[in-house]
């Protein structure tokens, strides 16, 4: 049973990590962002499933870091080198970020999608961690799958040819 | 205010507005398609986000939603929400294309995804007018926007107001279903941001609990 392969789950406004033979998953991505940071050499990679731009957005006054590309990101990254992952070697994966309804609306939450993706460049700059390659904006939903032994992203949207990035 | 700490009179409220909407809604269904349409008994649902797209069959469940935005004095969010299958027999019915699919070349039928549209604006604006009389609160719904895509893509929309006070999110959420025939099953989920549940207490006269 040794080889048998797992896929882990990522809920929305959560992350997690994993090593190959298991892939890393997370599914109906609208205007959030789905993140993966890994280490090609190492095996292992992590997914962050992110729902808001900043943290200082939130009106709680105990929040769900795993909410916020702000917050998330460099949890995520902590627990990668926790798990032997090399802080050179890091490289990242992006796919979400739509917008689903074609709203005018004069509302910031409206546009969502691109807020997110910009906060996670942002941070993910910060951090110096390259962008190797993504799959963004545009108004489908998306189910990202990321296998830590290739590399490679599988992304999946309703009713188109599912690609490989 | 915290959902988590709803009173059970505060909930059978929040049942009986669910249950007044889809009861006039309803109505309107069976009127626009000439059938007998029944409701179930609303259920008022505190949920965090990942279950919430449980409701629905999962994240990656594909649908056809109609979001509403109200604004004014109820800020909140309303989805009427339809299986593929059952959206694509509504509007072969409605407009006699008998070939209609959703998602293949959507841009070549525009008239069944107005009519899709407005079948929507029908039925929640029933919805509404009947939530609007019972609660005496003006209600303001956008114009609808038709989305067909994963549940998780779609339901995020409404949860981004709420998310950013809170990780649970309240649904009110009112099936109607018609057995003649053919199964036709449609939801809606009301999503009251956390500001308009103390608005809609205070205006049917039970004062928020602390």
């Amino acid at each position: 049973m040794k080889n048998e392969t797992k896929i882990v789950k990522v809920g929305i406004a959560d992350l997690n990590i994993v090593r190959s033979p298991d892939m890393i998953r997370t599914s109906g991505l609208g205007s959030c962002v789905g993140i993966v940071i890994y280490d090609a050499s190492k095996n292992i990679a992590g997914l962050a499933h992110i729902l808001l731009p900043e943290s200082r957005l939130t009106k709680q006054s105990h929040f769900n870091k795993h909410k916020y590309a702000d917050t998330a990101i460099p949890i995520l990254i902590d627990k990668l080198l926790a798990g032997g992952a090399r802080k050179f070697a890091l490289k990242a994966k992006l796919a979400g970020g739509a917008q689903m309804f074609q709203i005018a609306s004069p509302l910031e939450t409206m546009r969502i999608g691109s807020r997110n993706i910009e906060a996670v460049k942002a941070q993910l700059n910060e951090s110096r961690i390259p962008i190797i390659a993504s799959d963004v904006g545009g108004n489908a939903g998306r189910t990202i799958e990321f296998n830590p032994a290739t590399g490679q992203l599988k992304v999946r949207k309703v009713n188109q040819d599912i690609i490989y990035i | 205010m915290e959902y988590l700490h709803l009173s059970n009179l505060q909930l059978d409220v929040l049942r009986e507005v669910g249950n007044v909407g889809a009861g006039n809604a309803a109505t309107s269904m069976s009127k626009l398609i000439n059938r007998k349409m029944d409701m179930q008994v609303p259920s008022v649902k505190i949920v965090n986000f990942d279950e919430m797209m449980e409701l629905i069959g999962g994240p990656e469940e594909v649908i056809a939603a109609m979001l509403f935005q109200i604004k004014g004095e109820f800020p909140s969010t309303v989805y009427f929400i339809l299986p593929m299958e059952e959206a694509e027999a509504l509007v072969q019915k409605m407009t006699g294309v008998e070939n209609f699919t959703l998602l293949n070349d959507p841009g070549s039928d525009d008239i069944c995804i107005s009519a899709l549209q407005e079948m929507g604006n029908i039925v929640t604006g029933s919805y509404l007018s009947a939530l609007s009389d019972f609660t005496n609160i003006h209600m303001q719904p956008s114009v609808p926007y038709l989305s067909i895509d994963m549940a998780g893509a779609i339901l995020t929309v409404g949860l981004l107001e709420i998310s950013q006070v809170s990780d649970y999110a309240i649904i009110i959420d009112t099936s109607i279903s018609s057995d003649s025939l053919e199964k036709i099953q449609g939801h809606f989920f009301l999503m009251p941001e956390p500001k308009s549940l103390v608005k809609l207490f205070k205006a049917l006269g039970i004062d928020h609990e602390e």
